[in-house]
Protein backbone atom coordinates (compact mmCIF):
# COMPACT_ATOMS: atom_id res chain seq x y z
CA UNK A 1 0.00 0.00 0.00
CA UNK A 2 2.98 2.97 0.88
CA UNK A 3 4.60 1.80 -1.54
CA UNK A 4 1.70 2.69 -3.63
CA UNK A 5 1.17 6.00 -2.48
CA UNK A 6 4.65 6.57 -3.01
CA UNK A 7 4.29 5.34 -6.87
CA UNK A 8 1.13 8.10 -7.18
CA UNK A 9 2.90 10.44 -5.59
CA UNK A 10 5.95 10.32 -7.79
CA UNK A 11 3.50 9.90 -10.66
CA UNK A 12 1.57 13.08 -9.83
CA UNK A 13 4.60 15.43 -9.19
CA UNK A 14 8.51 14.16 -9.52
CA UNK A 15 7.70 12.68 -12.68
CA UNK A 16 5.06 15.12 -13.94
CA UNK A 17 3.81 14.25 -17.48
CA UNK A 18 4.13 17.40 -18.84
CA UNK A 19 6.81 19.41 -16.79
CA UNK A 20 9.33 16.57 -16.12
CA UNK A 21 8.68 14.61 -19.24
CA UNK A 22 7.58 16.91 -22.05
CA UNK A 23 4.08 14.59 -22.62
CA UNK A 24 1.36 16.06 -24.35
CA UNK A 25 2.88 19.05 -24.68
CA UNK A 26 1.48 19.81 -28.25
CA UNK A 27 -2.40 20.04 -26.27
CA UNK A 28 -1.07 21.62 -23.08
CA UNK A 29 0.43 24.88 -24.68
CA UNK A 30 -2.69 24.70 -26.94
CA UNK A 31 -5.51 24.43 -24.66
CA UNK A 32 -4.15 25.95 -21.61
CA UNK A 33 -5.92 29.87 -22.70
CA UNK A 34 -8.53 29.64 -19.94
CA UNK A 35 -9.19 27.24 -16.75
CA UNK A 36 -12.06 26.33 -17.77
CA UNK A 37 -11.05 24.24 -20.77
CA UNK A 38 -7.57 23.12 -19.74
CA UNK A 39 -10.33 21.64 -16.27
CA UNK A 40 -12.20 19.81 -19.67
CA UNK A 41 -9.26 18.20 -21.24
CA UNK A 42 -7.51 17.85 -17.82
CA UNK A 43 -10.68 15.62 -16.81
CA UNK A 44 -10.65 13.91 -20.02
CA UNK A 45 -6.49 13.24 -19.92
CA UNK A 46 -7.29 11.42 -16.26
CA UNK A 47 -9.83 9.70 -17.27
CA UNK A 48 -8.80 7.85 -20.31
CA UNK A 49 -4.90 7.40 -18.86
CA UNK A 50 -6.82 5.54 -15.75
CA UNK A 51 -8.34 3.24 -18.51
CA UNK A 52 -5.64 2.72 -21.00
CA UNK A 53 -2.68 2.24 -18.79
CA UNK A 54 -3.96 -1.13 -17.09
CA UNK A 55 -6.17 -1.81 -20.15
CA UNK A 56 -2.69 -1.74 -22.41
CA UNK A 57 -0.37 -3.78 -19.11
CA UNK A 58 -3.25 -6.81 -19.50
CA UNK A 59 -3.47 -6.86 -23.32
CA UNK A 60 1.15 -6.69 -23.11
CA UNK A 61 1.27 -9.37 -20.39
CA UNK A 62 -1.03 -11.42 -21.96
CA UNK A 63 -0.28 -11.42 -25.76
CA UNK A 64 2.70 -9.47 -26.84
CA UNK A 65 5.39 -10.43 -24.31
CA UNK A 66 8.08 -12.74 -24.79
CA UNK A 67 5.72 -16.72 -23.70
CA UNK A 68 2.96 -14.70 -22.95
CA UNK A 69 0.61 -16.60 -24.91
CA UNK A 70 1.72 -19.58 -22.88
CA UNK A 71 -2.02 -19.76 -21.57
CA UNK A 72 -3.45 -20.47 -24.59
CA UNK A 73 -1.49 -23.25 -26.08
CA UNK A 74 2.18 -24.42 -24.45
CA UNK A 75 3.44 -24.46 -28.03
CA UNK A 76 3.25 -20.91 -28.45
CA UNK A 77 6.00 -20.40 -25.81
CA UNK A 78 8.78 -18.64 -28.12
CA UNK A 79 6.45 -16.43 -29.22
CA UNK A 80 7.68 -12.61 -28.48
CA UNK A 81 5.21 -10.53 -30.28
CA UNK A 82 6.75 -7.36 -28.09
CA UNK A 83 8.57 -5.62 -31.94
CA UNK A 84 4.10 -5.21 -32.09
CA UNK A 85 3.65 -3.05 -29.08
CA UNK A 86 3.48 0.55 -30.53
CA UNK A 87 0.43 -0.67 -33.08
CA UNK A 88 -1.63 -2.77 -30.40
CA UNK A 89 -1.47 0.21 -28.08
CA UNK A 90 -2.50 2.99 -30.33
CA UNK A 91 -5.38 0.97 -31.57
CA UNK A 92 -6.34 0.08 -28.09
CA UNK A 93 -6.23 3.95 -27.22
CA UNK A 94 -7.62 4.94 -30.36
CA UNK A 95 -10.62 2.59 -29.49
CA UNK A 96 -11.04 3.05 -25.93
CA UNK A 97 -11.52 6.92 -26.50
CA UNK A 98 -13.98 6.13 -29.22
CA UNK A 99 -16.08 3.62 -26.58
CA UNK A 100 -15.88 6.26 -23.99
CA UNK A 101 -16.98 8.67 -26.18
CA UNK A 102 -20.52 6.66 -26.76
CA UNK A 103 -21.00 5.60 -22.89
CA UNK A 104 -20.87 8.82 -22.03
CA UNK A 105 -22.67 10.40 -24.66
CA UNK A 106 -25.56 7.37 -24.23
CA UNK A 107 -25.28 7.76 -19.90
CA UNK A 108 -23.59 10.64 -18.77
CA UNK A 109 -24.33 13.61 -21.30
CA UNK A 110 -23.33 16.62 -18.73
CA UNK A 111 -20.06 15.16 -18.55
CA UNK A 112 -19.83 14.31 -22.12
CA UNK A 113 -20.40 17.71 -22.99
CA UNK A 114 -18.43 19.01 -20.69
CA UNK A 115 -15.33 17.11 -22.20
CA UNK A 116 -16.77 17.98 -25.59
CA UNK A 117 -14.04 18.10 -28.33
CA UNK A 118 -11.32 17.30 -26.47
CA UNK A 119 -11.87 13.33 -26.19
CA UNK A 120 -11.30 12.55 -29.33
CA UNK A 121 -8.13 14.92 -29.56
CA UNK A 122 -6.97 12.40 -26.69
CA UNK A 123 -6.39 9.70 -28.96
CA UNK A 124 -3.20 11.37 -30.42
CA UNK A 125 -2.00 12.72 -26.83
CA UNK A 126 1.36 11.55 -26.49
CA UNK A 127 0.94 11.87 -22.68
CA UNK A 128 -1.70 8.63 -22.96
CA UNK A 129 0.48 6.42 -25.17
CA UNK A 130 3.78 7.72 -23.28
CA UNK A 131 1.96 6.08 -19.93
CA UNK A 132 1.67 3.24 -21.45
CA UNK A 133 5.09 2.46 -23.04
CA UNK A 134 6.67 4.14 -19.27
CA UNK A 135 4.48 0.91 -18.30
CA UNK A 136 6.29 -1.46 -20.22
CA UNK A 137 9.63 -0.30 -20.03
CA UNK A 138 9.12 0.06 -15.66
CA UNK A 139 7.58 -3.41 -15.97
CA UNK A 140 4.72 -2.74 -14.01
CA UNK A 141 1.93 -4.92 -12.79
CA UNK A 142 -1.87 -4.18 -13.29
CA UNK A 143 -2.19 -2.59 -9.70
CA UNK A 144 0.82 -0.53 -10.35
CA UNK A 145 -0.07 0.31 -13.58
CA UNK A 146 -3.39 1.87 -12.47
CA UNK A 147 -2.21 3.92 -9.87
CA UNK A 148 0.48 4.99 -12.52
CA UNK A 149 -2.00 6.20 -15.40
CA UNK A 150 -4.28 7.93 -12.34
CA UNK A 151 -1.43 9.39 -11.01
CA UNK A 152 0.31 10.65 -14.65
CA UNK A 153 -3.43 11.91 -15.05
CA UNK A 154 -4.12 14.12 -12.05
CA UNK A 155 -0.12 15.02 -12.46
CA UNK A 156 -1.18 16.95 -16.01
CA UNK A 157 -4.43 18.33 -14.78
CA UNK A 158 -2.29 20.28 -12.25
CA UNK A 159 -0.28 21.13 -14.65
CA UNK A 160 -2.51 22.18 -17.30
CA UNK A 161 -5.01 24.34 -14.62
CA UNK A 162 -1.93 26.21 -13.16
CA UNK A 163 -0.42 27.30 -16.40
CA UNK A 164 -3.56 28.50 -17.66
CA UNK A 165 -4.25 30.35 -14.78
CA UNK A 166 -0.85 31.90 -15.15
CA UNK A 167 -1.83 32.89 -18.70
CA UNK A 168 -5.13 34.33 -17.59
CA UNK A 169 -3.53 36.65 -15.08
CA UNK A 170 -0.70 37.24 -17.24
CA UNK A 171 -3.10 39.13 -20.22
CA UNK A 172 -2.72 42.35 -17.78
CA UNK A 173 1.42 42.07 -18.27
CA UNK A 174 3.44 44.33 -20.69
CA UNK A 175 5.28 41.68 -22.59
CA UNK A 176 7.65 42.37 -25.66
CA UNK A 177 5.50 41.59 -28.54
CA UNK A 178 7.91 39.27 -30.55
CA UNK A 179 7.79 36.93 -27.14
CA UNK A 180 4.05 37.06 -26.55
CA UNK A 181 1.82 34.04 -27.00
CA UNK A 182 3.79 31.00 -27.46
CA UNK A 183 7.40 32.43 -26.36
CA UNK A 184 6.08 34.02 -23.35
CA UNK A 185 4.29 30.54 -22.76
CA UNK A 186 7.46 28.54 -23.01
CA UNK A 187 9.24 30.67 -20.41
CA UNK A 188 6.63 30.45 -18.09
CA UNK A 189 6.46 26.39 -18.31
CA UNK A 190 9.94 26.33 -17.78
CA UNK A 191 9.82 28.24 -14.35
CA UNK A 192 7.19 26.02 -13.21
CA UNK A 193 8.83 23.18 -14.03
CA UNK A 194 11.84 24.87 -12.06
CA UNK A 195 9.09 25.07 -9.45
CA UNK A 196 8.28 21.23 -10.12
CA UNK A 197 11.98 19.63 -9.64
CA UNK A 198 11.61 20.91 -5.84
CA UNK A 199 9.64 17.83 -5.51
CA UNK A 200 12.71 15.80 -6.59
CA UNK A 201 13.42 13.61 -3.33
CA UNK A 202 10.26 13.72 -1.91
CA UNK A 203 9.91 9.65 -0.31
CA UNK A 204 7.16 8.68 1.34
CA UNK B 1 -0.12 26.18 -56.38
CA UNK B 2 3.37 26.48 -54.68
CA UNK B 3 6.21 24.90 -56.18
CA UNK B 4 7.77 22.23 -55.10
CA UNK B 5 10.88 24.48 -53.84
CA UNK B 6 8.78 26.70 -52.44
CA UNK B 7 7.14 23.84 -50.33
CA UNK B 8 10.46 22.56 -49.25
CA UNK B 9 11.93 26.17 -48.50
CA UNK B 10 8.59 27.43 -46.23
CA UNK B 11 8.60 24.97 -43.08
CA UNK B 12 12.55 25.65 -42.63
CA UNK B 13 11.70 28.66 -40.44
CA UNK B 14 9.11 31.10 -41.79
CA UNK B 15 6.51 28.47 -41.41
CA UNK B 16 8.76 26.42 -38.97
CA UNK B 17 6.86 23.24 -37.42
CA UNK B 18 7.82 23.52 -34.06
CA UNK B 19 7.97 27.36 -33.93
CA UNK B 20 5.09 28.33 -35.65
CA UNK B 21 2.91 25.68 -36.40
CA UNK B 22 3.74 24.67 -32.23
CA UNK B 23 3.44 20.56 -34.11
CA UNK B 24 5.97 17.81 -32.27
CA UNK B 25 6.94 19.90 -29.32
CA UNK B 26 7.00 16.99 -26.92
CA UNK B 27 10.01 15.44 -28.63
CA UNK B 28 11.87 18.46 -29.27
CA UNK B 29 12.02 19.17 -25.61
CA UNK B 30 12.56 15.33 -24.85
CA UNK B 31 15.38 14.30 -26.49
CA UNK B 32 17.90 16.91 -26.62
CA UNK B 33 20.02 16.68 -23.77
CA UNK B 34 22.42 16.05 -26.31
CA UNK B 35 23.21 16.61 -29.76
CA UNK B 36 24.06 12.77 -30.76
CA UNK B 37 20.52 12.00 -29.65
CA UNK B 38 18.81 15.42 -31.40
CA UNK B 39 20.69 13.89 -34.51
CA UNK B 40 18.85 10.57 -34.56
CA UNK B 41 16.11 11.56 -33.20
CA UNK B 42 16.02 14.38 -36.60
CA UNK B 43 16.40 11.69 -39.03
CA UNK B 44 13.91 9.49 -37.49
CA UNK B 45 10.94 11.62 -37.67
CA UNK B 46 11.89 13.21 -41.47
CA UNK B 47 12.31 9.43 -42.83
CA UNK B 48 9.04 8.56 -40.93
CA UNK B 49 7.13 12.13 -41.89
CA UNK B 50 8.48 11.20 -45.46
CA UNK B 51 7.55 7.04 -45.96
CA UNK B 52 3.80 8.35 -44.34
CA UNK B 53 3.19 11.68 -46.45
CA UNK B 54 4.28 9.53 -49.50
CA UNK B 55 2.11 6.45 -48.77
CA UNK B 56 -0.47 8.09 -47.66
CA UNK B 57 -1.05 10.78 -50.48
CA UNK B 58 -0.46 8.01 -52.93
CA UNK B 59 -3.30 6.12 -51.44
CA UNK B 60 -5.31 9.39 -50.78
CA UNK B 61 -7.99 8.18 -52.69
CA UNK B 62 -9.12 5.05 -51.55
CA UNK B 63 -9.20 5.88 -47.91
CA UNK B 64 -12.70 6.89 -46.76
CA UNK B 65 -13.00 9.68 -45.05
CA UNK B 66 -14.64 8.65 -42.02
CA UNK B 67 -11.81 6.00 -41.08
CA UNK B 68 -8.92 8.03 -41.69
CA UNK B 69 -7.40 8.59 -38.45
CA UNK B 70 -7.38 5.14 -37.82
CA UNK B 71 -5.57 4.51 -41.51
CA UNK B 72 -3.36 7.28 -41.20
CA UNK B 73 -2.25 5.54 -37.42
CA UNK B 74 -1.72 2.32 -38.72
CA UNK B 75 0.60 3.71 -41.35
CA UNK B 76 2.30 5.59 -39.32
CA UNK B 77 2.88 3.43 -36.42
CA UNK B 78 4.06 0.31 -38.72
CA UNK B 79 6.50 2.72 -40.41
CA UNK B 80 7.94 4.05 -36.59
CA UNK B 81 7.77 0.34 -35.62
CA UNK B 82 10.33 -0.33 -38.88
CA UNK B 83 12.45 2.46 -37.83
CA UNK B 84 12.49 1.19 -34.21
CA UNK B 85 13.74 -2.03 -35.07
CA UNK B 86 16.55 -0.64 -37.33
CA UNK B 87 17.63 1.76 -34.60
CA UNK B 88 17.67 -0.93 -32.12
CA UNK B 89 19.97 -3.21 -34.15
CA UNK B 90 22.39 -0.55 -35.52
CA UNK B 91 22.59 1.92 -32.75
CA UNK B 92 21.06 0.30 -29.69
CA UNK B 93 22.89 2.47 -27.40
CA UNK B 94 20.95 5.27 -28.61
CA UNK B 95 17.53 4.15 -28.81
CA UNK B 96 18.26 2.93 -25.49
CA UNK B 97 18.58 6.59 -24.86
CA UNK B 98 15.87 8.00 -26.48
CA UNK B 99 13.62 5.40 -24.57
CA UNK B 100 9.80 5.49 -25.62
CA UNK B 101 10.12 8.54 -27.43
CA UNK B 102 10.80 6.67 -30.81
CA UNK B 103 7.71 5.46 -30.35
CA UNK B 104 6.26 8.47 -29.51
CA UNK B 105 6.99 9.53 -33.38
CA UNK B 106 3.60 8.10 -33.83
CA UNK B 107 1.57 10.67 -31.66
CA UNK B 108 4.00 13.18 -32.45
CA UNK B 109 1.78 16.07 -34.15
CA UNK B 110 4.05 16.88 -37.20
CA UNK B 111 3.29 13.63 -38.53
CA UNK B 112 -0.66 13.13 -38.26
CA UNK B 113 -0.80 17.13 -38.75
CA UNK B 114 1.08 17.09 -42.14
CA UNK B 115 -1.10 13.92 -42.93
CA UNK B 116 -3.59 15.37 -42.40
CA UNK B 117 -3.24 19.46 -43.67
CA UNK B 118 -1.15 18.07 -46.58
CA UNK B 119 -0.80 14.38 -47.58
CA UNK B 120 -4.58 14.43 -47.86
CA UNK B 121 -5.08 16.84 -50.66
CA UNK B 122 -1.89 16.89 -52.30
CA UNK B 123 -0.15 14.32 -55.16
CA UNK B 124 2.52 12.02 -53.75
CA UNK B 125 5.56 13.93 -55.06
CA UNK B 126 4.41 17.40 -53.55
CA UNK B 127 4.12 15.10 -50.06
CA UNK B 128 7.43 14.05 -50.23
CA UNK B 129 8.53 17.64 -50.69
CA UNK B 130 6.60 19.02 -47.80
CA UNK B 131 7.50 16.00 -45.44
CA UNK B 132 11.13 17.09 -46.24
CA UNK B 133 10.93 20.79 -45.65
CA UNK B 134 9.00 19.95 -42.34
CA UNK B 135 11.81 17.24 -41.59
CA UNK B 136 13.96 19.67 -41.63
CA UNK B 137 12.29 22.66 -40.19
CA UNK B 138 12.38 20.16 -37.17
CA UNK B 139 15.63 19.26 -37.67
CA UNK B 140 16.80 22.67 -37.23
CA UNK B 141 15.06 23.60 -33.72
CA UNK B 142 16.27 20.12 -32.49
CA UNK B 143 19.64 20.58 -33.28
CA UNK B 144 19.69 24.05 -32.09
CA UNK B 145 18.53 23.08 -28.92
CA UNK B 146 20.70 20.14 -28.55
CA UNK B 147 23.72 22.02 -29.38
CA UNK B 148 23.14 24.49 -26.68
CA UNK B 149 21.75 21.96 -24.30
CA UNK B 150 24.67 19.44 -24.57
CA UNK B 151 27.67 22.58 -25.15
CA UNK B 152 26.25 24.60 -21.89
CA UNK B 153 24.96 21.65 -19.86
CA UNK B 154 27.94 19.49 -19.87
CA UNK B 155 30.95 21.50 -22.03
CA UNK B 156 30.85 18.39 -24.74
CA UNK B 157 29.97 18.18 -28.32
CA UNK B 158 28.74 14.58 -29.54
CA UNK B 159 30.52 13.39 -26.53
CA UNK B 160 33.91 15.08 -27.23
CA UNK B 161 35.10 17.91 -24.68
CA UNK B 162 35.56 21.42 -26.27
CA UNK B 163 34.59 23.46 -22.58
CA UNK B 164 37.49 21.68 -20.14
CA UNK B 165 35.36 21.57 -17.16
CA UNK B 166 35.85 22.56 -13.76
CA UNK B 167 35.89 19.23 -12.33
CA UNK B 168 38.52 17.28 -14.91
CA UNK B 169 41.18 20.64 -14.23
CA UNK B 170 39.44 23.18 -16.52
CA UNK B 171 37.58 26.61 -16.13
CA UNK B 172 34.20 25.42 -17.57
CA UNK B 173 31.62 24.96 -14.45
CA UNK B 174 29.04 23.30 -16.54
CA UNK B 175 25.28 24.74 -15.89
CA UNK B 176 23.09 21.99 -14.80
CA UNK B 177 20.03 23.84 -15.64
CA UNK B 178 20.53 22.89 -19.17
CA UNK B 179 20.72 19.29 -19.02
CA UNK B 180 17.08 19.06 -17.14
CA UNK B 181 13.75 19.93 -18.52
CA UNK B 182 13.35 23.65 -18.07
CA UNK B 183 16.45 24.22 -19.95
CA UNK B 184 14.97 22.52 -23.08
CA UNK B 185 11.63 25.64 -22.08
CA UNK B 186 13.62 28.13 -22.27
CA UNK B 187 15.80 27.94 -25.16
CA UNK B 188 13.14 27.18 -27.19
CA UNK B 189 11.52 30.23 -25.87
CA UNK B 190 14.43 31.72 -26.71
CA UNK B 191 13.96 30.56 -30.04
CA UNK B 192 10.64 31.76 -30.63
CA UNK B 193 11.33 35.41 -29.24
CA UNK B 194 14.40 35.55 -31.89
CA UNK B 195 12.64 34.39 -34.72
CA UNK B 196 9.65 36.44 -34.53
CA UNK B 197 11.45 39.71 -33.71
CA UNK B 198 13.52 38.77 -36.90
CA UNK B 199 9.87 38.29 -38.49
CA UNK B 200 7.97 40.69 -37.23
CA UNK B 201 4.49 39.15 -39.51
CA UNK B 202 4.46 35.73 -37.17
CA UNK B 203 3.81 37.89 -33.87
CA UNK B 204 0.54 36.91 -32.58
CA UNK B 205 -1.51 38.83 -30.56
CA UNK B 206 -1.98 37.35 -26.90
Amino acid sequence: MEELLSLFVKAVFVENMALAFFLGMCSFLAVSKKVETAMGLGAAVVFVLAVTTPLNNLIYKGFLQEGAMVWIHPSFESIDLSFLNFLTFIATIAATVQVVEMVLDRYMPALYNALGVFLPLIAVNCAILGASLFMVERDYDLVQSTVFGLGSGVGFLLAIVALAAIREKMRYSNVPPALRGLGITFIVTGLMSIAFMAFAGIQL
Amino acid sequence: MATNKEIVLDPLLSNNPIAVQVLGICSALAVTTKLETSIVMSLAVTVVLMGSNFIIASIRKFIPPSIRIIVQLTIIASLVIVTDQILKAFVYDISKQLSVFVGLIITNCIVMGRAEAFAMQNTGKAAVADALGNGFGYSIVLLLVGFFRELLGSGKLLGFSVFPLVSEGGWYQPNGLMVLAPGAFFLIGIFIWVLRWRKPELVTAD
